[in-house]
């Protein structure tokens, strides 16, 4: 481990090449970093008492009871006594968060791909985000792509196979121009690529909220991100309360709810719980998992990533703290899970985001198309009607 | 992705990870070039499901996947 993360850190990139028993290897000069950033440089993590495993045991037969055959919601005790089992035991959260995921919502995976149709300049100052102007990060500031652009973009998720397309914008709020614009674009991606169109543009009035619905909106965006008691370590410019009032406009007005977390931020497992619970209050159609990959320039770019282990832990718990939602893959799975992506398929997540994100990349849809037909989930769109 | 993505050639140009003329190249897997390689100015990225463009002021167009 460490002479590889030695070889593999070392600067400049310069290996020596050569067949077996060529005594005259050539230095090569290759222009590709080699680094592995994510190796070796994970959160800590919380310790975790004993527990015997009868114990084990019969919290998670008790969770079974509750959720499929008392279908009923677990208490914050009860997920908090599943959060506390040891990491021996995550393989059996993840086989319980999976039968429920197939029970409650049945095998289908929901692709989606997301587009960042308004980049950087955004005033809020989320403290994971490189795209606020508060933090001096690479992320430059660009303005809202053309309708041109805009459409492509949707035919690219198309042609991955996805059925949900979300425009996404780096904003505190729309204003009365971007409201037009997005309300353009709507039906217009609908009626090109026949694609559900969901949005994600900050805070919304009432009225907004309205518009949205009414314009054809079929999903809407807005992430709690972390519970309320976390929530002011990481953002100040607003507050969690207007985020939660934002969330009931949507569902007010008749759109699905898309209401997001962020995990790895340095909340504790208590306050992930109160997230949960803040969830299930909130009842959202989706919930896109992201696993904070820390960006350069912000406060959060000295964290590490969360445990691919842990984040296989969460991904259960999120399924059995709300056994109905679509639980989507988002951003950070691929430098958070690496080579366990397939392993928080059969965990409880049930949709993903395909190819790219707003400003990083993600694995080619080729790769998650072949693992969903390797697990044999078929691929199509979900909705709030479970 | 392989996260080739960010190249540099050591001591040719600059990183397009963090614009710097003597990295040897920061760029993490899975982020698009940030920086011009051949000035080192902030790139406009426009990042997209299948792709991304990434562009410099004065040295153009760079794409890719
Ligand atoms: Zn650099
Ligand atoms: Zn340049």
């Amino acid at each position: 481990m460490v002479p590889l993360l030695s070889f593999l850190s070392a600067p400049g990139g310069h290996y020596r090449n050569g067949m077996p028993g060529d005594a005259t290897a050539t230095p090569i000069r290759t222009t590709v970093t080699l680094s592995a950033p994510n190796r070796g440089r994970r959160q800590a993590e919380p310790d975790r008492p004993d527990i015997d495993s009868s114990t084990a045991r019969n919290r998670l037969s008790a969770a079974q009871a509750a959720l499929l055959d008392e279908h009923r919601l677990l208490t914050a005790e009860e997920l908090a006594g599943l959060a506390a089992l040891p990491d021996d035991w995550v393989t059996s959260l993840a086989a319980l968060a999976h039968q429920v995921r197939l029970a409650r919502c049945g095998p289908g995976v929901e692709v989606e791909g997301i587009l960042s149709a308004k980049t950087g300049g955004c005033p809020e100052d989320c403290h994971f985000c490189s795209q606020s102007s508060q933090f001096d990060t690479p992320v430059k500031a660009t303005p809202f792509l053309d309708a041109g652009e805009v459409l492509q973009a949707a035919e690219e998720t198309k042609a991955a196979g996805a059925t949900e397309f979300c425009i996404v914008l780096a904003v505190r709020g729309p204003d009365e121009r971007t409201m037009q614009r997005i309300l353009e674009l709507v039906p217009l991606i609908h009626e090109q690529t026949g694609l559900n169109v969901a949005v994600s543009a900050g805070l919304l009035t009432e009225d907004q909220a309205r518009r949205f619905a009414q314009g054809g909106v079929h999903r809407y965006n807005h992430n709690l991100e972390t519970s309320r008691s976390f929530f002011p370590n990481v953002v100040t410019t607003h507050s969690w309360d207007d985020r939660r009032d934002t969330c009931r406009l949507v569902r007010n007005h008749g759109m699905e709810l898309c209401c997001g977390a962020l995990i790895g931020m340095g909340e504790s497992d208590e306050q992930r719980i109160e997230l949960l619970v803040q969830l299930q209050e909130l009842d959202p159609t989706e919930v896109p998992m992201n696993f904070l990959n820390p960006r350069p320039g912000t406060p959060l770019g000295d964290e590490h990533p969360v445990a691919a282990w842990e984040a296989i832990r969460w991904i259960a718990l999120f399924r059995l703290g709300l056994p109905g939602v679509i639980l989507r893959y988002a951003g950070g799975r691929e430098v958070t899970l690496r080579e366990l992506q397939s392993m928080g398929m059969t965990s409880g997540i049930n949709a993903l985001i395909v190819g790219n994100y707003l400003t990083t990349l993600g694995r080619s849809a080729d790769e998650d198309l072949q693992m969903l037909s390797d697990l044999r989930m078929p691929v199509g769109a979900l909705t709030g009607v479970l | 992705m392989d996260g080739t993505a960010n190249r540099v050639d050591p001591g040719v140009g600059f990183c397009t990870g963090c614009g710097g003329a003597s990295c040897a190249g920061c760029g993490r897997p899975f982020d698009p070039p940030r920086f011009c390689s051949t000035c080192g100015r902030r790139l406009t990225v426009a990042v997209t499901p299948g792709g991304y463009r990434a562009r410099c002021r004065d040295h153009g167009e760079l794409c890719g996947s």
